[in-house]
């Protein structure tokens, strides 16, 4: 069951032109720097705005086929959206938000109950109040409740953690991620911070100027480095590892398919996956092991291909640690006098960890 | 008060009602329209409906009277279908109350719809309401306190009427002697102590329409949470 959706779109001298095969489960990340028309995209999903020149389908259920002028209006499409406000409504209790779509939906189509899906979400305690009286976290998380009782195909979430701040947005990050894993929904999540992307897409889908630059699972996507410098300095790649050992000196020890490394002791249990963004600018390139070095975690690899970053005395190395992509930022003199050419095998030093979950 | 004075009275609260029910249907409609069209004709309908609050009643009767009478369009159309003239009867008092009292019943209404905005609309249609459902579950009781204010302004702006009656409706009784009118008549005859009753009567009935108003209406609830 995939997701097909081309749209053709012009507002002002903004024009959104895209055409994108979407994965039909897990999460896929929209990017792209404001103006790269990720939300127009998500708008024309929904329906709520008309491309004039459109195509969207979900498995064989088509939405939108403007060749033969069908265009289903939004509310006869079974999705969700979250939006970055959570536009809750302001008339009814957050028991009564939450039933709106549920009671419009009929009751054999429903996925979800109402308890449950306030037990998911933490929302138990706030059932009978005025929305007025939730915080922005609280809100957000009874937007996305409301969402899931209508039983949606495929939710949409346009920037749903903008609007927070950090410590609310660590709350809310926790139950994105139990969606995934809990439901085989597949969400379209519009953002333009790179850590949340990391951390929760599957699939990414790059946007600058109203037009896809890659499209393709996340991994891949973020180890490529002929991608014009949309995430800049930020550039890096995400790998997931497995919690192998708790070390008594209070680390633990994380394996991935090209090796292991040693981070702060985490809570989870030994066997637990952890998904960790290792960003190029921490890894730095050594040609023979280093033994009087603090920098702890080093894995073997080998260059794949070397590519210009935005600065003229840097460069992109792309390495295979064993089937794992790495990315490397590294000056150009350092790549000259180690002569780092495709084909080289050496070490890779990752000095830091952003661990994601 | 002699029983001509209480059959003014009842007819004048019975105008007001009727008036008042048919602009909450018309005037939602209309400030349903304005709020959300990007017609051109928004600006220019929008000003004939506040036309009313600048051109003294007179005018408005004056025309209203020719368009209602046998040399008028509507009053051929009244004719045509059986229904006879419309001038000092009254549903020609309604139908001129209607238009006197419009802009009443349409700004509050449509500065509710616009105060909403689209995104709760937005909202509601993806979450499988109708246009039309999520008018009646989400537009109308978000724009509650506009809708009472202005059906509150139209029942009092109705029972306030003078001008148009005369030029409309005359002075029948029971039929179009509305209390305004009453109690020009007892002023016109020297009936004091019968003019201060009603005159008093009406101050009061005022008084405590724009209290409830001002006290009880609540508070818009804000744009969504």
């Amino acid at each position: 069951m995939d997701i097909r959706a081309r749209f053709r779109l012009a507002r002002g001298d903004f024009t959104l032109d895209v055409d994108l095969n979407l994965p039909g489960g897990g999460i896929t990340a929209l990017f792209g720097h404001s103006g790269s028309g990720k939300s127009t995209c998500l708008r024309a999903m929904a329906g709520l705005d008309r491309a004039t020149d459109g195509y969207f389908a979900i498995g064989r259920r088509v939405w939108q086929d403007e060749a033969c002028g069908l265009f289903v209006p939004p509310h006869q499409r079974p999705l969700g959206v979250v939006f970055q406000e959570p536009s809750l409504f302001p008339h009814l209790s957050v028991r009564g938000n939450m039933a709106y779509g549920q009671k419009r939906v009929l009751s054999a189509d429903r996925r979800f109950s109402l308890p449950a899906i306030a037990d998911l979400l933490g929302i138990e305690p706030l059932l009978d109040r005025p929305p007025a009286q939730l915080s922005g976290g609280e809100r957000q998380r009874v937007a996305i409740a409301r969402a899931l009782l209508a039983s949606p195909q495929i939710l949409l979430m346009d920037e749903p953690l903008a609007a927070l701040d950090l410590k609310r947005k660590l709350e809310i990050l926790p139950y994105l991620e139990r969606l995934h894993d809990e439901f085989s929904l597949p969400v379209i999540y519009v953002s333009h911070s790179p850590d949340e992307v990391a951390r929760l897409a599957n699939h990414l889908v790059l946007l600058d100027q109203g037009r896809q630059v890659a499209s393709g699972p996340l991994r891949e996507v973020l180890s490529r480095i002929d991608l014009p410098a949309i995430f800049a300095d930020d550039a890096g790649v995400v790998i997931e590892t497995r919690i192998a050992a708790q070390e008594t000196d209070g680390l633990s020890r994380l394996e991935f398919c090209g090796g292991r490394i040693y981070v702060s002791r985490r809570d989870e249990p030994v066997g637990a996956r952890v998904r960790c963004r290792i960003h190029a600018r921490n890894v730095s390139l050594a040609l023979v092991p280093q033994l009087h070095t603090s920098i702890l975690n080093s894995v073997d690899a080998c260059v794949v291909d070397l590519a210009p970053t935005d600065t003229p005395g840097h460069v992109l190395v792309r390495l295979d640690a064993a089937g794992e992509p790495l990315l490397a930022r590294i000056t150009r003199r350092s790549a000259d006098r180690l002569r780092i050419r495709p084909g080289l095998a050496l070490k890779a030093q990752i000095k830091a960890v952003a661990l994601l979950a | 008060m002699d029983d001509s004075d209480l059959a003014a009275i009842w007819l004048t609260l019975r105008l007001a009602t009727v008036v008042t029910i048919i602009l909450l249907i018309v005037g939602t409609r209309i400030a349903w329209w304005l709020a959300h069209t990007r017609s051109r004709f928004k600006g220019a309908v929008g000003a004939v409906i506040a036309l009313p609050l600048v051109l003294p009643p007179t005018v408005l009767g004056f025309y209203l009277l020719l368009a209602m009478g046998p040399n008028g369009p509507l009053g051929r159309f009244t004719e045509a279908i059986g229904l006879g003239f419309l001038p000092f009867t009254f549903t020609g008092l309604v139908i001129a109350s209607v238009f006197y009292s419009l802009p009443f019943v349409v700004q509050p209404i449509q500065n509710a719809f616009e105060a909403i905005g689209v995104r709760p609309m937005e909202v509601a249609a993806t979450l499988r309401a109708s246009p039309r459902d999520a008018f009646w579950s989400v537009a109308l009781p978000l724009a509650r306190p506009g809708i009472v204010s202005g059906a509150i302004l139209a029942f009092a702006h109705t029972v306030g009427e003078f001008g148009i009656v005369l030029m409309i409706g005359g002075n029948i009784p029971n039929k179009t002697r509305v209390v305004s009118v009453q109690i020009y008549d007892h002023v016109e005859a020297l009936e004091y102590t019968q003019a201060h009753w009603l005159a008093g009567g009406m101050v009061l009935f005022s008084f405590l329409v724009l209290l409830a108003l001002y006290t009880f209406n609540p508070a818009p609830p804000g744009k969504t949470a």
